[in-house]
């Protein structure tokens, strides 16, 4: 069972074991506007939590996605390279950037579940 | 061109529209501003191809009289405004001694007197240096309760018309006084997206109820700044603060069109001497149209390198052209490297991104002839 976190750069994290996807949230989506361009990582890249994970392009501006733990990227999500506008329409779903495996689950302290992230987005 | 003085934010008269229709607002040279409404492709798209109705009522208006108006002005700007014929605009630049622009506007001739509209972000420095460089005997109205609406794209003309058959009478680059939904306006063929369209200046009290009316048309709808700024790039039009400023002159930033043979012969504006000696010997850099050969955006202030990695220039404009369908930019790069055609690098997140110069606009104007 899939387990669902947020962090407070409008990432959001889904927990499969030991493999965390990640993508931006409803909100972030709606404050970037039109995607046009991701800059994904290249798989087998080890980022330690925070780096620099993936690159957003909306029209207006570039946005930085972060690793939200440390780890090795398994797996980047190519239908972005045609479709960037999946982030969206389907950013929870479809709209996903990457897969990085958990090499330290104490990265996944402190991050929200879905109700706290609804309090923090709309603050 | 953010604003990053804490003075509270000045609002257009059409604040209450914005909210209504809404819009998200950002801070914008002192205004709180629509960036978009329905999205800035979406935006973009409907003014390329029905009508966009844009706020600019941030943008500075005034009107200067006082004997021979037209040469007077002459001394601040290198167009030639006493050859502008009644009723007519033209596009021209204030300069300063070394030859830098001070801003962009448009100046549209009357019977006694001349009508500016300035850049928002220069309106206070603008008037003051024209109040001040032209002297006492010289007044300049600064018209602070007119606001402006640009009506831009293919459906501009038949919107309008239905309101002022006379519209579609109007040449590009001409002012007439039409009387829209009861109000006298003064309305300019002209805009800043590439596309034919009008500008309306109008008391601020009737704006927000021409802005309904001309939203309720079929073809129409409200078009925020983020598209503003996507389709003056598309048309390869400069915008002041980023493609032209105090350090840019209008030889290097391609405006030379703006000098007419006259004021090349003549002279007599600020930075003339090194305005005309570059007219004659050529300029170090050129602003040039740059097209990224994939996906990624080349933003403002991205490097430009030749083939070899030295760095040859900078980007001024850069982002996305949703009619393009991908990354358009422009910028200076040194002479030698300005011929469209020639290969290109942007230094991008540590990355040499491969593209061109290309020749501008991405989008060919579409101007009423």
């Amino acid at each position: 069972m899939a387990d669902l976190k947020f962090t407070e750069d409008h990432e959001w994290v889904r927990i499969d074991g030991d493999t965390a996807t990640v993508g931006i949230s409803a909100f972030a989506q709606e404050q970037l506007g039109d995607v046009v361009f991701i800059e994904l990582p290249d798989v087998g890249k080890a980022l330690k939590k925070g780096d620099e994970g993936a690159v957003v392009e909306s029209v207006k501006a570039a946005s930085e996605v972060y690793a939200p733990v440390s780890g090795e990227v398994t797996e980047v999500n190519e239908a972005l390279n045609d479709e960037p506008g999946l982030v969206n329409s389907d950013p929870m779903g479809n709209g996903w950037f990457f897969k990085i495996t958990i090499t330290d689950s104490s990265d996944l302290d402190g991050m929200m579940d879905e109700t706290a992230y609804k309090t923090f987005a709309e603050r | 061109m953010t604003d990053r003085n804490s003075t509270p934010l000045k609002q257009t008269p059409l604040a209450a529209l914005h909210q209504e229709l809404g819009a998200r607002m950002v801070p914008f040279t002192g205004y709180n501003m629509p960036v978009q409404y329905q999205g800035i492709i979406a935006e973009h798209t409907h003014t390329r191809t029905q009508a966009g109705l844009f706020d600019v009522s941030h943008m500075g208006q005034a009107i200067l009289r006082g004997p021979d108006v037209e040469k007077a002005i002459e001394t601040l700007v290198p167009g030639d405004i006493a050859g502008i014929a009644e009723g007519r605009v033209r596009y021209t630049l204030l300069t300063n001694d070394q030859g830098g622009v001070l801003d962009d506007l448009m100046v549209t001739r009357q019977k006694d007197h001349l009508f500016l509209v300035v850049n928002a972000a220069c309106k206070d420095a603008d008037f003051a240096h024209i109040s001040e460089g032209l002297g006492d005997a010289y007044t300049l109205e600064i018209k602070t309760n007119l606001a402006l609406l640009a009506l831009q794209g293919p459906a501009a003309v038949t919107v309008l018309s239905r309101l002022a058959p006379d519209a579609a009478q109007m040449n590009f680059m001409s002012a007439e006084t039409l009387v829209l939904g009861g109000v006298e306006c003064d309305v300019t063929r002209s805009g800043y997206t590439g596309e034919d369209g009008f500008e309306i200046s109008l008391p601020a009290s009737h704006v927000e109820r021409l802005a309904r009316r001309l939203l309720d048309e079929p073809e129409v709808a409200p078009i925020g700044l983020g598209a503003r700024d996507s389709l003056r790039l598309e048309a390869g039009l400069c915008l002041y603060g980023s493609d032209i400023d105090t350090v840019t002159t209008p030889i290097e930033a391609g405006l030379k069109w703006t000098i007419s043979k006259r004021r090349r012969a003549e002279g007599g504006f600020p930075g003339a001497d090194i305005i005309l000696r570059q007219l004659a010997d050529g300029v170090p850099r050129k602003r040039v149209g740059l097209k990224p050969e994939g996906k990624a955006p080349a933003r403002a202030h991205t490097e430009i390198k030749d083939q070899a990695g030295k760095t040859i220039g900078e980007v001024t404009s850069g982002g996305f052209g949703p009619s393009v369908g991908g990354p358009v930019a422009m910028g200076y790069v040194e002479a030698a490297h300005a011929k469209p055609g020639t290969s290109v690098n942007f230094q991008v997140r540590g990355k040499a991104l491969p593209g061109e110069v290309v020749v501008l606009p991405f989008v060919p104007h579409q101007y009423f002839k």
